[in-house]
């Protein structure tokens, strides 16, 4: 029964993608205009859509074709406005894992603290709150002119989106450890670290992933933003870039790059919160 | 298996003890005195007791349980012994020594188990094992912690994780983690009452059978008045709360080679169970109405032992406020 039925779902995704593209491709054609006489030379200048009529929006063979000179040439260097999607791809990767893991080292035991003590949440709860809501992006014209690099300041960016759900998340954790788990300890005469390593880190770690998990999403979706910002490299200034050079093709492929490794990423934190995973 | 800390009573130890029918020569473990917890209200501005003027002691050896209804603060006690809760006032003394705290002199079974659900049954015996002999190796832990999973007859099943486990399985887990680390006493907090009536009773007759076998101390919070006559040496009985108190301690008549199958066919049965049940239904509301008319002395709550011989402790005086101190009872002979 199981097996059939993702058979059928997969059929079913490939029904609809087809319907897409078709859709998507008969649109293009649609938007076929008139073709216009002009001087060969002045033509050479201008595109497809003033010499032929055709679409500025790309077939979505098209997108195809672009797609696959990028998997097949990934790494490619041919100056700073033309680098290969791998090379963009792990620019961006590398801001966004730095981030991450920095927020980590911070969110997590300060999560610990605040689910521990109860002074502790009441005191940092107005700045979490007031600072929760803030888009990560209006701290950029701050970090670039405290921190004085655009590359730095891409990853603070991040660093600061990636903070909160982590922080939150921990905290909720280490606050909802069942009681009668801390009595054990307690009556075993455990000591504070071995119960906070041994009790209830492992206890909070599914929430703790949980957090994680939301933020590496967050942070995948802010350095795009990050990026057409400080421009220069990543996947970000990639599509600002294509954009730039009119190149709806180079968006689209864009956009479906920042989707498979958005995904990848989440697929990678969905495994790791198996690893943590407890049935009561 | 070679027994744990409590050793067979010590002889020849003359102790004054008031409370005993003929004196008890064991060492008292713990001994209550004057335990009083108040909380407070929900408006914050004044408290309730829940207990009060609460003496007793438990001799090595010995199996007690104390029985009452929800609500007289059951729990609170054994916190309290455990060293998970203060007490307002008064104390508990366990081997000599005025306890602060909770110790690995005292462990406690869990009414809800209390597993870790991440790690397997034999780990998390483990975690206890460990923390009681931190210096031991990995195989001497484990080694120690197989046979007290062989003691409870869950051979086979160490590396299941408690959601693997049946409800009885999971609570003989909790038992063997409390029995590992060889206490001076154990608690238990109601271990069996979230079981089935049927893993209930093989859970009794393994406790009993490893208490008979370890001489282990043990003090058991129940409801079951059955399962205090099969369980118990001495029932201490509470009434109502708030303001409860220590009603009185019953001795159990019945030999104490007793099994599940048999203890009910022993004539001092029902004079106990009557007695006990007499206690729950009744006596335990109106004890304060006792108390104003008895000579109660909470230092020194009656002991009582239920027989069935012609002067019918139990049964005959059902309803009627028990004198303390009552030599004629004590005099009554076990069958």
């Amino acid at each position: 029964m199981q097996p059939r039925m993702s058979v059928k779902a997969g059929m079913l995704s490939l029904v609809l993608l087809t319907l897409f593209l078709a859709a998507w491709h008969l649109l293009v054609l649609a938007q076929q205009g008139p073709a216009v006489e002009m001087d060969p030379e002045y033509a050479a200048l201008m595109g497809k859509q003033a010499t032929e009529g055709a679409s500025a929006l790309p077939k979505p063979a098209e997108v195809g074709a672009e797609l696959w000179r990028h998997v097949t040439d990934p790494f490619y260097d041919a100056g700073p406005n033309d680098k290969g999607i791998g090379i963009q791809l792990a620019y961006s990767l590398f801001r966004v894992l730095t981030g991450f893991l920095l927020a980590a080292c911070v969110a997590i035991p300060i999560g610990f603290l605040i689910g521990m003590s109860p002074i502790f949440r009441k005191a940092l709860d107005p700045f979490i709150q007031i600072m929760k809501p803030v888009s990560p992006l209006a701290w950029m014209p701050l970090a670039l002119y405290t921190i004085k690099d655009s590359n730095l300041s891409a990853i603070f960016v991040i660093f600061i989106c990636s903070v909160w759900p982590m922080l939150i998340n921990t905290a909720f954790g280490v606050a909802s450890v069942r009681k009668e788990w801390l009595n054990v300890a307690r009556t075993l005469e455990v000591g504070a670290l071995r119960t906070a390593f041994r009790v209830v880190l492992p206890a909070a770690a599914p929430t703790i992933l949980t957090g994680m998990r939301i933020s590496i999403g967050i942070a995948w979706l802010v350095i795009v933003a990050a990026e057409m910002l400080v421009g220069g490299t990543g996947i970000g200034y990639f599509v600002w870039n294509e954009w730039n050079n009119l190149s709806i093709t180079g968006v689209i492929s864009g956009i479906v790059f920042i989707g498979l490794v958005g995904m990848l990423l989440d697929m990678a934190l969905a495994r790791a919160s198996k690893l943590v995973a407890y049935a009561e | 298996m070679t027994a744990p800390l409590a050793k067979t009573p010590k002889r020849g130890e003359p102790i004054g003890d008031l409370m005993s029918p003929a004196p008890d020569t064991r060492k008292k473990i713990i001994q209550v005195e004057g335990l009083e917890r108040r909380f407070a209200t929900p408006d914050g501005k004044s408290n309730t007791q829940v207990f009060g003027d609460v003496w007793f002691s438990i001799h090595e050896g010995e199996f007690v349980c104390l029985i009452g209804h929800s609500g007289c603060g059951k729990t609170t006690l054994l916190n309290i012994l455990a060293g998970l809760d203060a007490p307002t006032a008064g104390g508990v003394i366990v081997d000599g020594k005025e306890i602060s705290g909770p110790s690995l002199d005292r462990s406690v079974v869990f009414q809800s188990h209390a597993l870790m659900p991440w790690l397997s049954a034999i780990k998390n015996i483990a975690f206890a094992v460990e923390s009681r002999w931190p210096q031991w190796s990995r195989k001497q832990v484990l080694d120690h912690c197989q046979k007290y999973i062989d003691l409870v007859h869950l051979t086979g099943s160490e590396s299941k994780k408690p959601v693997q486990l049946s409800g009885g399985m999971k609570q003989r887990v909790g038992i063997a983690r409390a029995f590992s680390i060889e206490p001076k006493i154990l608690l238990m907090d109601e271990p069996f009452s979230a079981l089935d009536a049927l893993t209930r009773g093989s859970l009794q007759e393994e406790l009993l059978s490893i208490c008979a076998e370890t001489h282990q101390t043990c003090f058991m919070i129940t409801h079951d008045i059955d399962e205090a006559i099969l369980l118990a040496d001495k029932i201490v009985l509470m009434t109502n709360g708030p303001e409860a108190r220590v009603c009185e301690i019953v001795e159990n008549t019945l030999p104490r080679e007793r099994t599940r199958q048999d203890a009910y066919t022993h004539p001092n049965y029902y004079p106990m169970r009557n007695h006990l049940m007499e206690f729950l239904v009744s006596r335990s509301k109106r004890f304060s109405q006792e108390l104003s008319s008895g000579s109660y002395d909470p230092r020194y709550p009656p002991v009582v032992r239920p027989t069935a011989g012609p002067r019918d402790a139990g049964a005959s005086k059902a309803g009627e406020p028990q004198p303390a101190q009552d030599g004629a009872k004590y005099g009554d002979p076990l069958r």
